[in-house]
């Protein structure tokens, strides 16, 4: 049966992280910076600045998101602006990650002087995010049924107000799994940021949004290919491995738990 | 409805539409910024900044292009008549190798005789070519200073050799990367294609509810995991396991590259792949049933030809999927910049080649221009992948009215 090979796969990847990352998992390694060259200490700075990256592109991607959602589903009928709109969320869906790292360089980075920041980074990721969002707010919004719009209109509520207090609160769970799906797309991107904000090596915490700051996926990479000592920087490696993919399972697993007990309660009603 | 009301509907909408447009704003700027920097490239000679190239007065050649350069500074050229001028054999001199021309006490101290010292010989050698800083060159110049050729379009795509950083001169041709990245692409689509067509057709025709229940999420979580966990599974696990497989001096091959890719495209051709199965009719299956096919049957003549358009979306979404990924290939495939056309050598794709380069340039030269220049064929590529889907998408729903 090849079709479990794809079951196979996901179990040997997971499973070959998982058991080789487990014994360096310690409450060290998640709350000390990288010491010795990166081959003993942790990766606090990482997971911070992982965080600091996820809120900073959320601050953009999410009301951006979420309003062209709205607009795009509850304003425009089929017409041309409707099939441009959505044809730009594609194109832009489809940009390859390192393409969005050149351009938030050129833009961000040297054009904009923010230098690199995370406000840079963040923009960026923000940016890549986007489409995510909103294409995530459409479905969540199609899923509402008319028959709720065409009543809030009869009892003479306007538009806005509709979707407000009838529209919004309905879609909101699923908007919400959109969301946290997001969060899992960006936290483990790593092209994007490469030129934008990552540093190789920075043991102290950011301050402000101008600050350069560490980030998990990128440590991987620092870690798996430029270490100076590879037999020793190996374990630290698998460690950040399994921390990566930990946080962005757990997030991607409670969005389809969200989902489903969404679904649940539909069926109910 | 009051004044206040009114206004202020107004202006909510006119927010909604403005983030709205915002989607669209981005990727014209990304398109503008792409080619703002990139085409600077073509409008550069590619001899570094205030460096000239000279010769002798009695050099026949008008106009010189980077790869003669490169050539000549290769000793690859060594007499003019090759390059369609005198019989003359090449004498190179750039400001490095003074030395072996003239003495320490021919130059004086400070290089006060330099300018006079290399007027002479300028003068008495007329196979001489010179690279040196603007503000070396002598103020009476007895030699003639040759003009680059700017790089053209097809030197770019067609050039063999990608030496970004060479001295005196770069040369910047993306052929062995534009091959790499096929390759790399087309093999990832090989592998991820027969597993992604069996595990969609199984999900949608023969898997229960509660299988495809277990399918799902399997898939989904494939398609969560990022792209540098999957590079270093492959760097770790794949790469030696090639090396040792085949006998090979290094595993990062192309082979790698392709396997790491194509389960990386696994999640999007399965899923789009079994919507699409999906999506055939009930009362198709059910008449061929009738007709006393077997469900086999039913499936290779009628599910898989009724889906086909969904099919080949998945396989060019895929594709797309493939082509861009970066970090993973970087990590896998080798970084050689040479052209290779075999499944077993190291190669390097254009995202990982603007990954691995773009930290090492300078803001605004060459080679800095040079890469964004790679990423617009890479967003070309990209471009026309989304075009052809939204081709077949539009063929397919004018087929589906029509039938």
């Amino acid at each position: 049966m090849m079709s479990f090979v794809v079951v196979a796969i996901l179990v040997i990847i997971l499973g070959f992280i998982a058991i080789r990352g487990i014994g360096v998992i310690s409450w060290e390694f998640l709350t000390t910076a990288p010491k010795e060259g990166m081959t003993k200490g942790g990766i606090f700075p990482a997971i911070v600045g992982t965080g600091c990256l996820v809120i900073g592109s959320m601050v953009f991607a999410f009301p951006v998101g979420i309003l062209s959602g709205i607009y795009i589903h509850e304003y425009l009928s089929e017409n041309w602006l409707k099939k441009f709109l959505r044809m730009m969320t594609n194109n832009l869906a489809g940009v390859p990650s390192i393409v969005f790292g050149l351009f938030g360089m050129a833009l961000f980075v040297n054009y904009l002087k923010f230098g690199d920041s995370i406000l840079a980074g963040s923009l960026t990721l923000g940016i890549l995010a986007l489409p995510v969002v909103i294409r995530l707010t459409e479905e969540a919004l199609k899923a509402v049924p008319d028959g709720l719009r065409l009543g809030s209109y009869a009892l003479g509520a306007s538009k806005i107000q509709t979707i407000q207090k009838v529209v919004l609160p309905v879609a909101f769970p699923n908007i919400l799994t959109g969301l946290i799906l997001s969060i899992g797309r960006v936290s483990g991107e790593t092209a994007p940021i490469l030129f934008t904000v990552a540093a190789y090596f920075l043991p102290r915490l950011p301050e402000s949004i101008s600050d350069q700051v560490m980030a998990l996926p990128y440590h991987l990479y620092v870690l798996a290919t430029s270490g100076t000592n590879m037999e020793e920087t190996r374990p630290m490696a698998y460690g950040t491995a399994l921390v990566l993919v930990s946080i962005v399972l757990i997030i991607n697993l409670s969005a389809s738990l969200l989902r489903r007990q969404i679904h649940k309660k539909t069926k109910m009603h | 409805m009051t004044k206040a009301r009114r206004i202020y509907e107004k202006i909510v909408t006119g927010i909604l539409f403005s983030s709205s447009t915002i989607t669209s704003l981005t990727v014209i700027l990304i398109i503008v910024f792409l080619f703002r920097e990139g085409i600077g490239l073509f409008n550069s000679t590619p001899t570094e900044k205030n460096y000239v190239i000279a010769v002798s007065r009695q050099n026949t050649i008008p106009i010189i292009t980077s790869n003669e350069l490169a050539d000549i500074f290769n000793q690859d050229i060594t007499n003019w008549k090759q390059l369609g001028g005198r019989n003359d054999s090449i004498v190179r001199l750039t400001l490095n190798d003074l030395s072996g021309i003239f003495t320490e006490e021919e130059l004086g101290p400070d290089l006060e005789f330099f300018p006079q010292k290399l007027n002479e010989f300028v003068k008495t050698t007329p196979g001489v070519i010179l690279y040196l800083s603007k503000e070396y060159l002598p103020k009476n110049f007895a030699g003639r200073i040759i003009p680059v050729k700017k790089i053209t379009l097809l030197d770019f795509i067609f050039g063999k050799h990608w030496y970004p950083t060479s001295s005196p001169i770069p040369q910047f041709g993306i052929w062995p990367m534009i091959v790499g990245t096929l390759m790399v692409t087309l093999g990832a689509i090989l592998f991820a294609l027969p597993f992604g067509m069996a595990t969609a057709i199984f999900m949608s025709e023969i898997a229960g509810n509660r299988l495809r229940n277990i399918m799902k999420p399997v898939v989904e979580l494939l398609a969560g995991i990022p792209s540098v966990v999957y590079g270093f599974f492959g760097l770790v696990v794949l790469v030696p396991l090639i090396q040792s497989l085949f006998g090979l001096d290094v595993g990062e091959t192309v082979l790698a590259g392709s396997i790491v890719l194509g389960i990386m495209a696994l999640p999007t051709i399965v899923t789009v792949a079994e919507d699409a199965l999906h999506a055939t009719p009930q009362s198709l299956r059910e008449a061929s049933l009738a007709l006393g096919a077997s469900e086999l049957q039913t499936l290779v003549r009628v599910v898989i030809p009724y889906s086909k358009s969904g099919i080949s979306t998945a396989v060019i979404l895929g594709t797309g999927r493939a082509i861009g990924e970066t970090m993973a290939v970087l990590m896998v495939t080798g970084n050689s910049t040479h052209v290779n056309y075999s499944f077993l050598q190291p190669t390097r794709t254009i995202p990982a080649t603007i990954a691995a380069e773009l930290g090492d340039t300078s803001f605004g030269g060459v080679h800095y221009n040079a890469l964004f220049a790679l990423a617009i064929v890479l967003f070309l590529f990209t471009i026309i992948i989304n075009l052809s889907v939204e081709v077949i998408k539009n063929r397919n729903q004018r087929v589906n009215q029509r039938g």
